[in-house]
């Protein structure tokens, strides 16, 4: 029997590719432009939802990375504690939560983008976390303790980036001045706590909810047998 | 293909029987007797780990069993304290109102004296010991006596003839008409300048100075006062009732104290939150001004547990009652809460810790002081007035030999020690750090950087790691040279294609 082979070509078409790699190429240009650039983003078209997918994949590979190879001078961890899923979930949750969040309360408060644009945003904003992380993980590996400000410096200094271009990507995004983005970014810190407490609220409920159903159940079966 | 399978399955049936085989050790070097083991260490994570015992109950000693024909001592009654001075044992019987000195013949501990009462007092003052508490004995064995009920402190010579003793001294709160406390000594010990400090029953300032002829010179060593900031916002709302019953804002009074070989004080308390253990302290080295100058380089301080479960309504922080010393500056601390002994080094490192509640041999209900008679330790409990003995094992002499010699420097005789202690207890943190530290003095950085890397000593590792990288960079910057200039001559010559290329699509 012979193989039939798959060629990549099939699977994803040229111009797919294309796009997706200028789009990805874009993230560049974005993060030292970011208010020309996250304007483009979404008003020219110039992003792709892949190519965020791809931006929140390699974060979430980089902060999976980290727990392993970050040297245990910077990062002590007990790897036998470690559940990937739930480290997994603390990556990707707070990304989700934070586009459903701000899409809710941008919708009431004049906000122009929509959730596919806000995530967009929020995926491109991430990037130098990404480029500056993964070269920082490796470097942390070279520093004594003495020298461990080197790693600090750099990821602080990747943390207020991103923190500033995720205000500049909203701005933009939406539309708004600077204090509107400031009020409605801690909004959206709020609103992403009420959906956790919703989600606790209810798994709670609908546990109690089965849990009545089966006593209910254990109790007739007990009358018949 | 099958055949093959089950060919396969045999010859790993018959590794696993060899191995079973082979692996019965061949030496027995530090064969155990008894099998049980209670000791246990935290680890760098703060989790539960067994241990050998480094020490083991072998005897216990009550009021009959030290009882001669000559005589004979009843059951002690609520004993508070005891002092071991050479092969001396003096057992304050505290509940009996005398104090019972037993001698260690090498063999059998026996009753040699009972002091019920000290001659060569002024008229008028009762010459009966009323509840004694504790004793100091000095090395020409000389005593000093906490006699609670009479409120005061004797000095008495070794025939119980009074050198001086120590009243009451005219100092609040003794003498605050308001708020009056009774001078209840109930530890105390002798500095080397032969200066007495007394810790007193409700007493918060600090443990009392008495100078060398008995009059009271200062309180020395009161503990800081505990601030607590949402405290204070509440003290607003608080009605004054509730203000009276509050006492959060004087500092804690010490329950024992013990002095060590250099004549620091080693001082316990008792009386803090069950929340702020971590942070309270209770156990202190104090120095002469009364500073508290104990080495807490552990991955925890020194608090005893660091978690509990609920196990048997026993709950809550460690509670220190006594502290013991050794030469090498190691303490052991006992704990009333779970009747449990914790063994520190001088860096404050948990070197083990045993024991537990409960009537059997090794276990204690209430243990209110604890002693060292040569290598081994005498608990005495309180509760069911026994003395039990503890003898070292050669595990715990490992250890304190490793500790020996790193503290005279020669960390590799200490590591050859530690590799021993690993052959016993191969979760015994301690250990890999010290074979890690001869390692690196023997600069064999990398594997220095694996023991250091185990158990996460990070200045250790990062001091190694240091050299290590020295040593390679130094090694191979022969190669780096040669890489850099490789790849300068790559990045020219491509530069150098480039600007030709372009040159002859621009001719074309």
């Amino acid at each position: 029997m012979r193989l039939k082979k798959i060629k990549f070509s099939s699977l994803v078409s040229k111009e797919w590719l294309n796009h997706f790699g200028k789009t990805l190429k874009y993230a560049f240009y974005v993060i030292f432009h970011p208010f020309d650039g996250f304007w483009d983003l979404t008003h020219e078209k110039r992003g792709s939802i892949g190519a965020a997918n791809f931006l929140v994949a390699a974060f979430l590979l980089l902060n999976m990375l980290q727990l392993q190879f970050t040297s245990f001078l910077v990062r002590n961890i007990n790897l036998s504690r470690i559940n990937m899923w739930v480290e997994v979930a603390s990556v990707i949750a707070p990304i989700l939560l934070w586009c459903v969040a701000n899409w809710g309360f941008t919708t009431l408060m004049d906000g122009k983008g929509r959730l596919k644009e806000v995530y967009m945003g929020t995926a491109y904003a991430l990037t130098p976390m990404i480029i500056i992380g993964y070269p920082n993980m490796i470097l942390s590996n070279f520093l004594t303790i003495e020298e461990i400000s080197f790693y600090s410096f750099f990821d602080t200094l990747s943390m207020i980036w991103f923190v500033a271009l995720l205000l500049a990507a909203m701005m933009m995004i939406h539309d708004y001045s600077l204090t509107k983005t400031v009020f409605s970014s801690i909004l959206t810190i709020v609103g992403m706590a009420v959906i956790v407490f919703i989600l606790v609220v209810f798994f709670s409920l609908i546990s109690d909810g089965i849990a009545y159903f089966v006593s209910l159940y254990k109790e007739i079966q007990f009358r018949f047998y | 293909m099958r055949k093959i399978k089950k060919l396969g399955s045999l010859l790993v049936a018959a590794a696993v029987a060899l191995t079973g085989v082979l692996s019965i050790p061949s030496e027995n070097v530090f064969a155990d007797d008894a099998n049980t083991t209670y000791s246990y260490t935290y680890d760098i994570w703060g989790d539960f780990q067994s241990s050998p015992d480094a020490y083991r109950a072998t005897l216990q000693i009550s009021g009959a069993s030290v009882s001669t024909e000559e005589l004979q001592i009843g059951n002690f009654i609520e004993p508070q304290g005891q002092f071991v001075r050479g092969n001396k044992l003096f057992v304050c019987d505290t509940g009996n109102n005398r104090i019972v000195e037993i001698a260690f013949d090498g063999r059998e501990y026996k009753a040699v004296r009972v002091i019920t009462e000290i001659t060569g007092l002024p008229e008028g003052e009762p010459a009966e010991l009323s509840k004694p508490y504790d004793i100091y004995v000095t090395e020409e064995y000389e005593m000093i006596i906490a006699d609670y009920g009479n409120e005061r402190v004797l000095h008495v010579d070794k025939d119980g003839k009074l050198i001086k003793r120590m009243l009451t001294p005219d100092v609040t709160p003794f003498n605050d008409p308001q708020n009056e406390r009774k001078f209840q000594p109930q530890k105390l010990i002798m500095d080397t300048a032969g200066r007495i400090y007394v810790q007193s029953e409700k007493i918060n300032k600090g443990l009392l100075e008495f100078d060398i002829v008995g009059e009271f010179t200062q309180y020395v060593g009161a503990s800081p006062v505990t601030f607590n900031m949402i405290d204070y916002i509440w003290r607003f709302f608080m009605s004054e009732e509730q203000l009276a019953k509050l006492d959060k804002f004087v500092p804690t009074e010490y329950n024992n104290v013990a002095i060590d070989s250099e004549g620091f004080m080693y001082v316990t308390l008792s009386t803090f939150d069950d929340n702020d253990f971590m942070s309270a302290k209770s156990v202190r080295r104090l120095n002469s001004t009364g500073s508290d100058i104990l080495v807490r380089n552990g991955n925890d301080p020194p608090v005893g547990d660091l978690k509990w479960n609920n196990a048997a309504d026993l709950n809550g922080p460690s509670r220190f009652y006594d502290v013991v010393t050794f030469e090498n500056n190691s303490y052991c601390c006992i704990d009333q809460t779970r009747g449990r002994i914790f063994a520190y080094d001088f860096q404050g490192n948990l070197l083990y810790a045993f024991g537990g509640t409960g009537n059997r041999l090794g276990y204690f209900r209430k243990p209110v002081a604890i002693d060292r008679m040569g290598e081994s330790l005498l608990v005495l409990d309180g509760l069911s007035s026994v003395i039990t003995v503890f003898e070292i094992t050669d595990f715990g002499k490992l250890i304190n030999d490793a500790l020996r010699e790193y503290q005279n420097a020669d960390y590799d005789k200490s590591a050859e020690y530690w590799n021993d202690v690993l052959r016993l207890n191969g979760n015994y943190d301690l250990a890999y750090i010290g074979v890690g530290r001869a390692l690196l003095r023997q600069e064999k950085y990398s594997e220095a950087m694996e023991y250091f890397k185990a158990k996460r000593d990070r200045r250790n590792y990062s001091k190694a790691f240091e050299q290590y990288r020295k040593q390679q960079v130094e090694d191979h910057i022969g190669d780096l040279i040669k890489a850099l200039l490789v790849l300068l001559v790559g990045i020219w010559l491509i530069k150098k294609i480039r600007k030709i290329q372009k040159e002859v699509r621009e001719c074309d």
